[in-house]
């Protein structure tokens, strides 16, 4: 009796598959909304008043040092505590990961916009660009460029850091793959093994692709 | 020489980082065809004074006029003031993110709305010019450091401009490609563009200028003729200044 049955065994693989696409799923909006939160964090950042960077650099810090974990926990038990609002689990992921990423994300805006020369500018308007004109067609595609492989590895991250929401029962891809080893420990005790390599490959092929793309887009950007 | 029309003219220009006066009263014009090269030791506010021309620098006192239209930073009147004055800087400035022939025809397209094809057609010619025709469709990071500063040329010098300020241009260049952008610059002088060059390259100097305006401390120590200044400085502090680019054993 091998482990690997395990996997082949009634709709597991489909359960499995299942699991990946709600962590997909979870990673997909947060990072849609980290990104379109993010934005606005990174331009904050970049706002001259002293005030406004110092909101932004105490959110971001305060995000960094906490574990993702106890955001996690926080939101999903602190916030039903405090008000009485009943969160269900996918909804308390979203808030937890958009509350991280959104930093991130606000980060990497404020570094692409700053390592921009400001001989960049200069040249621009020296030109007689507009500000309008020199953003559009110098600025902020160059931002941009140093933006995406960025972004692309936040995802990654972001896919990976999903598996701590098994903890606060979405049935992601983990928490399938624990139930399936629960349900067969007697007759498969080496199941986990098998259960638990492929979930490794499963996070390997959405994973590695994007890591492979980011690399590509990093390498162009120092052409 | 007196007669001839002014480009540009600067009256007693102030120009103050904090409590620190980089230009201190300075007045100067500049004619039509002429090749003013300013000297002078680092910080004495000859980079500053280009700057100040382009308006990217707030001034504390005085004016800088281009055909005696006031040069304003901060005022919108600057945008097409700008476009009429071509600026070249040291650091290799070129767009990324565009080719080369995108860098050079990005300006006249969307700043003076000229026609694609004459914008074109005048971008090749001077490529053609310096000696980049078949690099029209490359990326700055494909070229040398030499190559990069004459597309920079190029792209001030589509604009049509009435002066081109050069500030520096060769000072992060490999020797070796100092000359190839110098004679560029030395071509433009020949075909009657005017012109305010900084530069630390003396030969380079002498060759280009019709005129010689040493810096020091924000003011004009001494403005001579080119074969004057580097062969019979009249202040003292020229004479110290030329003297640190001549070795003797």
């Amino acid at each position: 009796m091998q482990g690997i049955e395990v996997l082949f065994m009634g709709n597991n693989m489909l359960r499995l598959w299942g699991g990946l696409w709600v962590t997909l799923r979870l990673s997909l909006i947060s990072i849609g909304l980290s990104l379109f939160i993010g934005l606005f964090v990174g331009a904050f950042m970049l706002v001259k008043n002293p005030i406004v960077k110092a909101i932004c650099r105490v959110y971001i810090e305060i995000v960094r040092i906490m574990p993702q974990l106890v955001w996690l926990f926080i939101i999903f038990f602190g916030i039903t505590k405090l008000t009485g609002i009943d969160l269900d689990g996918e909804t308390a992921a979203v808030i937890m990961l958009t509350i991280w990423g959104a930093s991130e994300v606000g980060d990497l805006v404020r570094a692409a916009f700053s390592s921009i020369p400001s001989h960049q500018f200069e040249s621009g308007l020296s030109l007689g660009l507009s500000r309008v004109q020199l953003y559009v067609y110098i600025i902020f595609p160059q931002a941009v460029r140093g933006l995406v492989p960025d972004v692309i590895n936040l995802s990654t991250r972001m896919i990976k850091t999903t598996a701590l929401v098994s903890l606060i029962g979405v049935t992601e891809v983990l928490k399938v793959g624990k139930q399936i080893i629960d349900a067969n420990r007697f007759e498969y005790p080496n199941a986990a093994l098998w259960v638990y390599a492929a979930i490794f490959l499963m996070y390997f092929i959405i994973c590695f692709p994007l890591s492979l793309l980011s690399r590509k887009l990093t390498k162009k950007r120092g052409e | 020489m007196t007669m001839e029309e002014h480009i540009i003219d600067i009256e007693h220009l102030t120009k103050k980082f904090g409590d620190n006066v980089i230009i201190s009263d300075l007045s100067l014009s500049v004619s039509q065809g002429e090749v003013v090269v300013l000297i002078g030791p680092s910080g004495c506010g000859k980079s500053t004074l280009l700057r100040c021309i382009n308006g990217l620098e707030p001034v504390q006192g005085g004016s800088v006029k281009l055909h005696g239209e006031p040069v304003e930073h901060g005022k919108s009147s600057l945008y097409n003031i700008r476009q009429k004055i071509g600026m070249v800087f040291q650091s290799y400035d070129l767009f990324p993110h565009m080719t080369v022939m995108k860098n050079v025809t990005l300006a006249p397209l969307k700043v003076q709305g000229r026609n694609k094809d004459e914008v074109t057609g005048q971008a090749m010619e001077l490529l053609g010019r310096v000696g980049l025709a078949d690099k029209a469709d490359a990326y700055p990071s494909e070229l040398s450091g030499g190559q990069k500063q004459r597309v920079a040329i190029v792209r001030s010098l589509i604009m049509n401009p009435d002066i081109m300020l050069l500030d520096e241009i060769t000072a992060a260049l490999d020797p070796e490609m100092v000359h190839e952008v110098l004679n560029v610059v030395l071509d433009l002088a020949k075909g009657g563009t005017t012109m305010m060059i900084v530069t630390h390259e003396m030969a380079f100097a002498e060759a280009v200028a019709d005129r010689v305006i040493f810096l020091d401390g924000g003011v004009i120590v001494e403005e001579d003729a080119p074969e004057v200044f580097f062969h019979s400085p009249k202040t003292e502090r020229a004479q110290r200044f030329l003297k640190t680019f001549t070795y003797s054993k």
